[in-house]
């Protein structure tokens, strides 16, 4: 047989080109080495920052020795892989992202459940999570809403400082308000149910109203309000807390604001998929990430959610949320598809399309 | 002719007898499998042995296809039989192998009704790899050889066997993705298929609202795109005039270094025009401020929609239609514009009747691209668009957005589509039957005359202060890469260019540290291998809808302009529909990056393959097929020479958008082949513009270079006396030119 395998190997030869030859060879090497050294293979999907998503990598390659292989992208674009993908599942695990889409994920049937060890050392939030989604995922972080304003902008312009939700919806603040498109971005989406489930429906959609004629622009994007301010394109964003300590951390001039009212908040989760080719890796990733000890590494990333395990150590930075205020968030019900439908049609009508 | 027939039935049976047939895990370029069990192992053994060992009988009827052509082989060509013998197995074939592919799947039989009938479904197979691959192959090219014998296409195998591999190509990778995402425009939101809830989504109010021109509203997506792409069109065409008139016909100095700054935008990773033109005129803008304090102004927002994303479009497409037109303005010959001036036209009116028209071909290309480039444009809507929505970035959000409405999302793809084709349309009508010959291998003298002072002074007056604008928005992003935060402090650092491109020497030798090496070279290898193909393949379809004259041939030209028209986010989702399940598992691969690089881009690449030939006069090819030459060696020979400027330009093009597209891009990443662009956005979502920029910088650089270097490698074409006596015929003794000579 080996007659045959050389024959082979010099017709292929023959028909391609010194470069992918030469390419082939390289590869194949490449593969020998790293081939050596695995113990197992797990494929992720990170939907946190860039940098967290490689400090997770590394940590757990040099602990365990599987070969990791870690794509990063947003939850909402990694939700749409996942679905597209549902047949012949490549990524076996989910880390990081808001919750919303991996409870959908969760409904849909594209994720498994697991119970992690760690599971009842977790905060009550984090394994809500776990619970309204029959184990299919669980919370690894929390991160506040609220709003940030640029001080150097507010201080110029003469603008008393804003210090609740309703502050927001004042006419001085005309065309210095911007807040993501709730049809395109999680982050709004969250502020929408927040409003409601503060003020009662009617009644946000009547704050909101108000507050359109303070809006310049609704972004695409959840996190670029608060980019925006950072370099004085608007005074005032509605962001995630720690997207705006992340800004803070850079030297922009942003000041955080904790709503007086209370606020909404996120739950950033992690989910196994469902028919995930290293399940047995998968799982250890679970375990790896719900530990304290990993999840205390977070702030040396300038990530600074609140971690999900009530050992872990929380960032200094974080927002404290036993001062917070927080709502008792009914994620099982605005992160239904109706109530969601319901809602982002609700703004489409009566908002977006609102003169200013 | 039989030879090649040979040729094509030995492939055929190394891909059924010899090698792998199923895809293997570790990729094509893995040689794992001959050293691991091969032939015998169930992953790599080729498809005669799987029959028996694997119990895939399935695959035993392929070889049939095998044994008939061999029949053929002792026939004459011009037998009817061997025609017959021939077109037979070829179909069959094809048709087995694509039936079988997508009946048993990973998971057994695919149907419900085939497996009523077959209740054993313990079976299943996986992807087809190299066997399979050049089986099909094979058997197309059974099929179009045999179509040649009866006649098809004047009996040329060249001829029958391109179309035929670039329809069963272009049907693969481009009608079968793109209909599984559009199928689902159709679909209500429990997957069921109902018009009711198309005609719904259709007609809405977002999409057609003209609240905007009685109230203070956003308008309806679809005007906001139609506009948008309307005038981004026209004014990108004027401009791409005016550099390529200022680069051809005058004496400016700067013309190698105007040349290069035009290429300079399309060159760019998207986001970085977006974000300069922030920092230069948004509200808080170096621009800004300075006018503000001078004058007392309020700073205003102004950027934010139309105006911002017109003027980016503006930025990033100019250089397309230059591209596009400099051939096109270069090839108009001399001797018509001589003749006119002979009959007393000044040189305005030489300009206006007779050289103009006969650029339209370019133009209308010009036009064409910019439109369809700018409805798909995303990332300066996604930077500038404010409150402005135009369809592509309401495409990206309805997949990934909170929304996540797939049939949404399908049924404005159809709309954009509508827009693009009827574009496309429109340009085929203003073009008509008309004749743009204007190479035809006859002598003329050799010198373009110049631009009239009026039109010359218009050409500058437009040009110079955008490239001067080009200059220092170009300025600033590179500045951005060395400052501590952009548009805040400025301090300087090469912090930056440090986490993107560290390297390192440690025992074990070089280390590659920097976070940005792995992308980058995964992307410079993907491109570099995505550009010669999608060139190759454009120009060949180009000659073909040129030169040959076919049924169907509209319809044919339609199908390969598709897949430009689709926005990229489509075409990301419908390749992860279409190839994330067998018989094409591609998902997760580079292959499936390379392949949706060429059918994208493709378009590029005809369009000016078009433009190019449509100059070319038809006796330049009957004079090399009546000196006996086929039309391979035709096309080789004659054609390709003349088409030097197509071939640069696809070239170029297809390259640096490999290196430069998002939008399908997104989808199709993963792990092991991660691109530099859905890297950067990684970067700017998370507020990393120093090392974005850093790396946006480099891979400036390096395009730069690459362009340059294919510049040189292709060469210049040699039309006229000037330069044809000393060098073109010495170098080239090819029949028409030599012919030109004689004269």
């Amino acid at each position: 047989m080996h007659n045959l395998a050389t024959d082979l190997g010099v017709n292929i030869k023959m028909k391609k080109s010194p470069l992918i030859t030469s390419m082939a060879i390289a590869l194949l090497a490449t593969s020998a080495s790293t081939g050596a050294l695995a113990k197992g293979k797990l494929n992720v999907l990170c939907s946190a920052d860039t940098d967290w998503c490689s400090l997770m990598e590394t940590r757990f390659e040099q602990e365990t020795g599987v070969k990791v292989s870690l794509i990063r992208k947003s939850s909402g674009e990694g939700y749409a892989q996942l679905r597209a993908e549902s047949k012949n599942p490549k990524i076996d695990v989910w880390w990081g992202g808001t919750g919303d889409p991996h409870l959908q994920a969760a409904k849909e049937n594209l994720t498994q459940a697991y119970r992690a060890k760690e599971l009842p050392n977790l905060l009550a939030w984090a394994q809500n999570q776990s619970l309204v989604s029959d184990n299919r995922t669980v919370g690894i972080y929390a991160g506040a809403l609220g709003f940030g304003y640029n001080k150097n902008l507010i201080k110029k312009k003469g603008l008393p400082i804003p210090q609740c939700w309703k502050d927001l919806a004042d006419p001085v603040y005309k065309g210095e308000v911007q807040i993501a498109n709730p049809n395109s971005s999680g982050t709004a989406y969250t502020a929408l149910a927040t409003f409601v489930q503060l003020f009662g429906e009617e009644d946000s959609f009547e704050y909101l109203a108000e507050l359109h004629k303070n809006v310049s622009q609704y972004t695409k994007s959840g996190s670029a309000p608060i980019k925006a301010a950072a370099r004085g394109e608007t005074a005032i964003g509605i962001v995630f807390m720690h997207d705006i300590m992340k800004q803070v951390k850079k030297g922009f001039p942003l000041k955080i604001v904790a709503p007086c009212e209370g606020t909404g908040y996120e739950v950033g989760s992690m989910s196994i998929v469902k028919g995930a080719r290293h399940l047995k890796e998968a799982k250890m990733w679970a375990e790896f990430a719900l530990r304290p000890d990993i999840q205390s590494l977070a702030q040396s990333v300038n990530a600074f959610q609140v971690p999900s395990n009530q050992a872990s150590s929380i960032p200094a930075e974080a927002p404290n949320f036993d001062e917070l205020k927080l709502i008792d968030y009914d994620f099982a019900k605005y992160g239904s598809v109706a109530t969601r439908r319901h809602l982002l049609q609700r703004w489409d009508d009566e908002i977006k399309s609102l003169a200013r | 002719m039989k030879n090649s027939l040979v040729l094509w039935l030995l492939v055929g049976w190394v891909g059924y007898f010899i090698l792998p047939w199923y895809l293997l895990e570790d990729g094509l370029f893995a040689f794992d499998w001959l050293f691991d069990g091969y032939p015998f192992d169930e992953d790599y053994s080729p498809a005669f042995i799987q029959v028996f060992s694997t119990d895939k009988a399935w695959l035993l009827p392929l070889v049939i296809s095998l044994l008939l052509p061999l029949k053929a082989l002792t026939l004459k060509k011009s037998d009817r039989a061997y025609a017959s013998y021939l077109i037979c197995s070829g179909s069959l074939g094809l048709a087995y192998l694509v039936i079988q592919g997508f009946a048993i799947g990973v998971s057994g039989w695919q149907f419900s009704l085939f497996a009523n009938y077959f209740l054993d479904s313990e079976f299943n197979q996986y992807g087809m790899g190299y066997g399979a691959l050049l089986y099909g192959l094979s058997m197309l090219m059974l099929l179009t050889t045999g179509l040649a014998a009866r006649g098809v296409m004047k009996g040329d195998v060249f001829v029958t066997s391109s179309i035929g591999l670039i329809i069963a190509i272009v049907t693969v990778f481009v009608f079968y993705p793109v209909s599984q995402v559009l199928i689902s425009a159709f679909q209500d939101n429990q997957g069921a298929f109902s018009s009711a809830s198309f005609i719904d989504k259709f007609f809405d109010e977002k999409i057609w609202g003209l609240g905007c021109t009685t109230r203070s509203v956003s308008c309806g997506i679809a005007w906001n795109s139609l506009t948008l792409a309307l005038l981004t069109a026209t004014i990108t065409t004027g401009l791409g005039l005016a550099f390529a008139l200022i680069v051809t016909r005058t004496g400016f100095i700067w013309k190698k270094q105007l040349r290069l700054l035009t290429v300079l935008p399309i060159i760019t990773p998207p986001f970085v025009i977006g974000l300069a033109l922030i920092l230069l005129f948004g509200r808080s803008g170096v621009v800004t401020e300075f006018f503000a304090d001078l004058f007392g102004l309020e700073a205003s927002r102004w950027l934010y929609g139309l105006p911002g994303v017109l003027f980016a479009q503006v930025l990033s497409f100019t250089p397309i239609s230059f591209l596009v037109l400099i051939g096109v303005v270069e090839g108009v010959s001399p001797s018509m514009e001589e003749a006119s001036q002979t009959l007393r036209a000044d040189r305005w009116n030489t300009f206006k009747n007779v050289s103009l028209p006969l650029m339209r071909p370019g133009l209308a290309n010009a036009f064409l691209l910019s439109f369809i480039e700018s409805m798909a444009d995303f990332g300066n809507p996604m930077v500038l668009g404010g409150n402005f929505e135009v369809l592509s970035t309401e495409i990206f959000f309805a997949i990934v957005g909170a929304q996540n409405d797939q049939g949404y999302a399908a049924v404005l793809a159809i709309l954009l589509l509508a827009f693009t084709l009827s574009a496309f349309f429109a340009q085929r009508i203003w073009l008509g039957k008309k004749s743009y010959v204007t190479v035809s291998g006859k002598a003329d003298s050799g010198a373009h005359m110049g631009l009239n002072p009026m039109l010359k002074m218009s050409c500058y007056s437009i040009a110079l202060p955008w490239a001067l604008l080009t200059l220092v928005i170009y300025g600033m992003i590179m500045f951005g890469g060395f400052v501590k935060s952009w548009g805040y402090d400025h301090s300087f650092t090469m912090q930056h260019y440090e986490d993107a491109f560290a390297l390192n020497w440690t025992e074990l030798g070089l280390v590659w540290q920097g976070a940005a090496w792995d992308s980058f070279w995964t992307t410079l290898s993907i491109s570099a291998i995505a550009a010669p193909l999608t060139a190759a393949v454009g120009l060949l379809t180009a000659y073909l809808l040129v030169r040959q004259s076919f049924k169907w041939k509209s319809g044919f030209e339609f199908g390969t302009m598709l897949s430009f028209a689709i926005p990229g986010t489509v075409i990301g989702i419908s390749y992860i529909l279409a190839f994330n399940v067998p018989p094409l598992e591609l998902t997760g691969t580079g292959v499936i990056l390379i392949i949706c690089f060429v059918f994208r881009n493709m378009p590029v690449g005809v369009r000016g393959g078009i433009a190019a030939m449509s100059q070319l006069d038809k006796s330049l090819d009957e004079a090399s097929l009546t000196l006996g030459a086929n039309s391979f060696s035709t096309f080789r020979n004659v054609i390709l020479p003349l088409l030097r400027p197509a071939i640069i330009a696809a070239l170029t093009y297809s390259f640096v958008r490999a290196i430069t597209s998002v939008s399908a891009v997104i989808f199709l990443v993963s792990a092991d082949h991660n691109m530099a662009t859905s890297y950067i956005i990684g970067l700017v979502e998370n507020g990393e513009f120093g090392i974005a920029i850093a790396y946006c910088s480099v891979l400036i650089l390096v395009m730069l270079s690459v362009i340059l270097a294919i510049n040189l490698l292709v060469g210049e074409r040699k039309l006229r006396r000037s330069n044809r006596l000393s060098n073109a015929i010495k170098k080239n003794s090819n029949a028409p030119l030599k012919l030109k000579e004689a004269e």
